[in-house]
């Protein structure tokens, strides 16, 4: 009898567990009046944020995260039926494709307009970038000197040989990186470069910044290229860290940026309060919230910086139309698979 | 075609050939809606790949197949030998311990593996300060690493099956091969081994599915498989045909897989069944020692040092109970395990209807077809199912009735472990010898006497080891539950692998360590269960 009670114990429990998932199903549509946001950026750095919206304007948020592209393949399929009024990522590419495919409304916000600089929106006005992140060279300060640094292509000069250290080429950063250097340096240089890198390198392409930049204090090699919030994360675990920022391309068209952004849905039914959304974003207090969370720069230059990331100083971004950046990332992946950066 | 030699099909007959049908169709409808892809070719981007790609992919994804065969082939077949065919102290723990790296997901063990033995992780640092060394190795050169990480977490499929194969294996055979002369070695490799192979192919075609269904590890040590070309033509040309086109191609590597595993397997039957009395090699002395540290060190290696290291990660950034984490728990579970009773539940019908009645040439084909999801990476087969439950939906005016919610994900979970239910439902089906219900019905038992004291009882361990395994694998499973997942239903995995992306490693260490736990758990409720029916 006893044995049977153990087991009927278990049967039940998974039974009324299955009902449990049957029953929750139809309790998945939540408040009409919630404004929803699909983003692909990580909700535990756009979370606090929203809560704070919340609490300001009353207006509740609903956040569902995933990858950017299935994300954009998602709002796609789910076409006017969606119930998403706000789409977040990081990079211009992907916030140009999802404008590509016209998932986009006009915004036609001055707020916005007048707060965040021309060439970190679309032409088009159908998204606006929210912050800004910056991509540059880091070495190692005992066995590299900055003077013998330029630029991404000197990187590619012979004496770095087995001493440079790079991220996968999957990542969308790098993508974004070499579209805009195929847009100032032409196509065929720009491979040059890429194959230069690839000879270059000390080890297998690394799958994050913060391995790069690990490598590099450890010795494996000696300058690399990452976004500088990693770099910021590294600091704080870090102090005495021997490696140090480098803003790349000083003398030429200036160190690469990208952003993190949203546009508003073409299909949002609560228009209204995803502008008040992307508003409450780019005001002041937003602002230096939502990139100092990320020791990001913001997307306002009136926004004061971060202390941390002041300290790297100043430096000359690049003013390259993200757009475009977008636009030619299909063809940056081409070449860095032609030359077989991994 | 209706063959006129055959009586006229009875009501029930004709119900379970449409049950059938019906459930063929739901599992193979989101694969077969990839296969649709192929109206439109994008030539330029094809040929840009096979340029530059898929040859050297192709190299790669075989090297991979290859090193995972051997690994988990050795590993399986030698554990599952030493726990039933020897005696050693310690051996009834090492036979349920040794199923514990199939509690942790593959890209865990990956990122715990590169977080400690990486260039610039503590261990080589460690050497390098000591003896004041230069350089240092990169362990995600080749493929030895990614190989190797996945045969740690992959072997419990050959384990698990090549043990209860041996357990059923009657000792007289082996006994008669040592009569004549053989040593034990080859005692096993003339006699226990052959009659194992039906059931270490099964694992070892569970275990070489899912390597070609990765994402996670091999993106955690940038290893290009074909994956990788799927992927690339998603996310960077944006082109979903050819996505799903290269997909098709992987379900062609997969069909090849099954079809070898059918193939070997003959038309013999393997009625041997039940778990047998064994006799063992008594080790002692120094056998027992290596017997010892060999096991030990697997443990340690797959289980211990994740265990430990995420342990100390959490520890490091535990800064409180977060009460989401208990939402996040019982998301996993609800979903796991509702998910895993459906699939386990399909996969019994559908081998009851194989079971009695017999099949054409076209049923079986469609019964082999809904495993085939299992080689699919999540995200890919996210999207058939999608596109599938898009047209679904249609037939109803465009409501979202099927493809939002949970439907969509349980669909997807049913697909894509399907293969998993199936394996040990179907054996444990084969150990019911015809003659048995036969025996039974001539002694006048109803067939509700004979589901009970015969099917039931035959059937409970392998249904109880389906739902297992379906229910761990859907834990872990990530890509698809990233994608299809309703609002708000984040699960342990999916927080593990966001935390995890952004390198915090610590933060994604308590999440993951909870994953492991709840396997953990599973298998102690697995094995109180079949220490139950063992006893009866």
């Amino acid at each position: 009898m006893k044995r049977l009670g153990l087991k009927n114990a278990f049967i039940t429990t998974l039974l009324s567990m299955s009902c449990l998932a049957m029953l929750s199903t139809s309790n998945l549509a939540y408040a009409d009046d919630d404004l929803v946001v699909y983003s692909s950026r990580k909700e535990h750095l756009i979370k606090p944020l929203f809560d704070q919206f919340t609490k300001e304007t009353g207006i509740p948020v609903t956040l569902q995260t995933g990858k950017a592209n299935a994300l954009i393949e998602r709002l796609k399929a789910e076409g006017d039926r969606t119930q998403a009024d706000i789409f977040m990522t990081v990079d211009a590419g992907n916030l140009w494709y999802a404008a590509q495919q016209g998932l986009f409304h006009p915004m036609n916000m001055e707020q916005i307009q007048s707060r965040i600089p021309a060439h970190l929106r679309d032409p088009n006005d159908l998204w606006t970038g929210l912050s800004v992140r910056a991509r540059t060279i880091v070495y190692h300060s005992e066995r590299v000197q900055p003077s013998e640094l330029s630029s991404y292509e000197a990187l590619a000069d012979k004496n770095w040989q087995g001493k440079l250290c790079l991220r996968t080429s999957k990542k969308v950063y790098n993508k974004s990186l070499v579209a805009a250097m195929i847009d100032h340096d032409g196509a065929a240089k720009t491979e040059q470069v890429l194959t230069g890198w690839v000879s270059n390198l000390a080890a297998k392409p690394q799958a994050k910044d913060s391995q790069v930049l690990k490598a590099i204090e450890a010795g494996q090699c000696d300058v690399g290229i990452v976004n500088t919030y990693y770099y910021g994360r590294m600091q704080d675990k870090n102090p005495q860290t021997k490696v140090k920022l480098f803003w790349a391309n000083q003398k030429s068209y200036g160190t690469h940026i990208n952003v993190s952004g949203a546009g508003i849905l073409k299909h949002a039914k609560h228009q209204k309060a995803a502008q008040t959304l992307l508003n409450w974003l780019a005001s002041d207090k937003a602002q230096k919230q939502f990139g100092g969370a990320n020791k990001e720069y913001p997307a306002n230059p009136s926004v004061p910086l971060d202390p941390q990331v002041a300290s790297w100083g100043k430096f000359k971004a690049d003013d390259l139309n993200l757009a475009i950046v977008g636009k030619r990332q299909a063809e940056a992946v081409k070449l860095m698979q032609k030359a077989h950066y991994k | 075609m209706i063959n006129t030699k055959r009586p006229p099909l009875k009501p029930f007959t004709l119900f379970s050939k449409l049950a059938l049908w019906a459930l063929i169709l739901l599992i193979s409808l989101p694969i077969l809606s990839l296969g649709f892809s192929w109206h439109s070719i994008d030539e330029g981007l094809w040929q840009h790949l096979s340029d530059n790609l898929l040859f050297e992919l192709l190299g790669n994804t075989f090297q991979l197949l290859l090193g995972v065969a051997i690994g988990t082939g050795l590993l399986g077949i030698s554990l599952a030998w030493l726990v039933t065919r020897c005696e050693f102290p310690g051996r009834r723990w090492f036979e349920w311990l040794l199923f514990l790296p199939f509690a942790v997901p593959a890209y865990v063990l990956a990122f715990v593996f590169l977080g400690l033995f990486d260039y610039a992780g503590p261990v080589q640092s460690l050497f390098r300060n000591t003896f004041q060394l230069q350089g240092g190795i990169d362990i995600r050169e080749g493929v030895w690493g990614v190989a190797m990480i996945m045969s740690l977490v992959f072997y419990p499929y050959v384990y698990l099956l090549a043990r209860s194969a041996f357990l059923a294996q009657p000792p007289s055979y082996t006994e008669a091969a040592r009569n004549l002369g053989d040593s034990p070695f080859r005692a096993f490799l003339r006699v226990s081994l052959p009659l194992a192979r039906p059931a270490i192919i099964a694992g070892l075609s569970l275990a070489l599915m899912e390597v070609l269904a990765d994402f996670g590890t091999v993106a955690i040590f940038n290893y290009d498989t074909f994956t990788t070309a799927i992927y690339s033509s998603w996310v960077d040309y944006r082109s979903l045909e050819t996505a799903a086109q290269l997909s098709t191609l992987l379900l062609i590597i997969a069909a090849t897989l099954i079809a070898l595993e059918h193939y070997q397997r003959g038309k013999r039957a393997f009625h041997s069944g039940l778990p047998r009395e064994q006799t063992r090699y008594h080790l002692t002395g120094f056998k027992a020692v290596v017997t010892w540290v060999y096991l030990s060190g697997v443990l340690v290696l797959a289980f211990g040092l994740p265990l430990v290291q995420l342990s100390l990660w959490s520890l490091e950034s535990f800064t409180g109970w977060d009460p989401r984490l208990t939402d996040w728990i019982g998301n996993s579970l609800i979903l796991a395990v509702s998910s895993a009773l459906l699939t386990v539940l399909i996969a019994l019908t559908l081998n009851a209807i194989i079971h009695n009645q017999p099949l054409n040439q076209l049923q079986r084909f469609g019964i082999r077809f809904t495993t085939l999801g299992y080689a699919l990476p999540g995200s890919v087969l996210a999207v058939g199912v999608m596109l599938f439950l898009f047209e679904v939906d249609e037939l109803f005016n465009g409501a979202l009735w099927f493809s939002s919610g949970l439907f969509a994900l349980i669909i997807a979970y049913m697909v894509r472990f399907m293969a998993v239910a199936f394996g040990p439902v179907e054996s444990s089906f084969k150990t019911i010898k015809p003659s048995i219900s036969e025996a039974a019905r001539s002694l006048g038992a109803t067939p509700f006497e004979l589901v009970k004291r015969i099917y039931w009882p035959l059937l409970t361990p392998g249904l109880l080891t389906a739902l297992f395994l379906v229910t761990l694998d859907i834990l872990k499973e990530l890509p698809a539950t990233y994608l299809l997942r309703p609002f708000g239903w984040d699960t342990l995995a999916v927080r593990t692998f966001e935390l995890s992306t952004e390198g915090l490693y610590e933060a994604a260490a308590l999440p993951a360590l909870v994953l492991m736990g709840i396997g953990l758990a599973g298998l102690v409720i697995i094995e109180v269960l079949r220490a139950h029916t063992e006893k009866r």
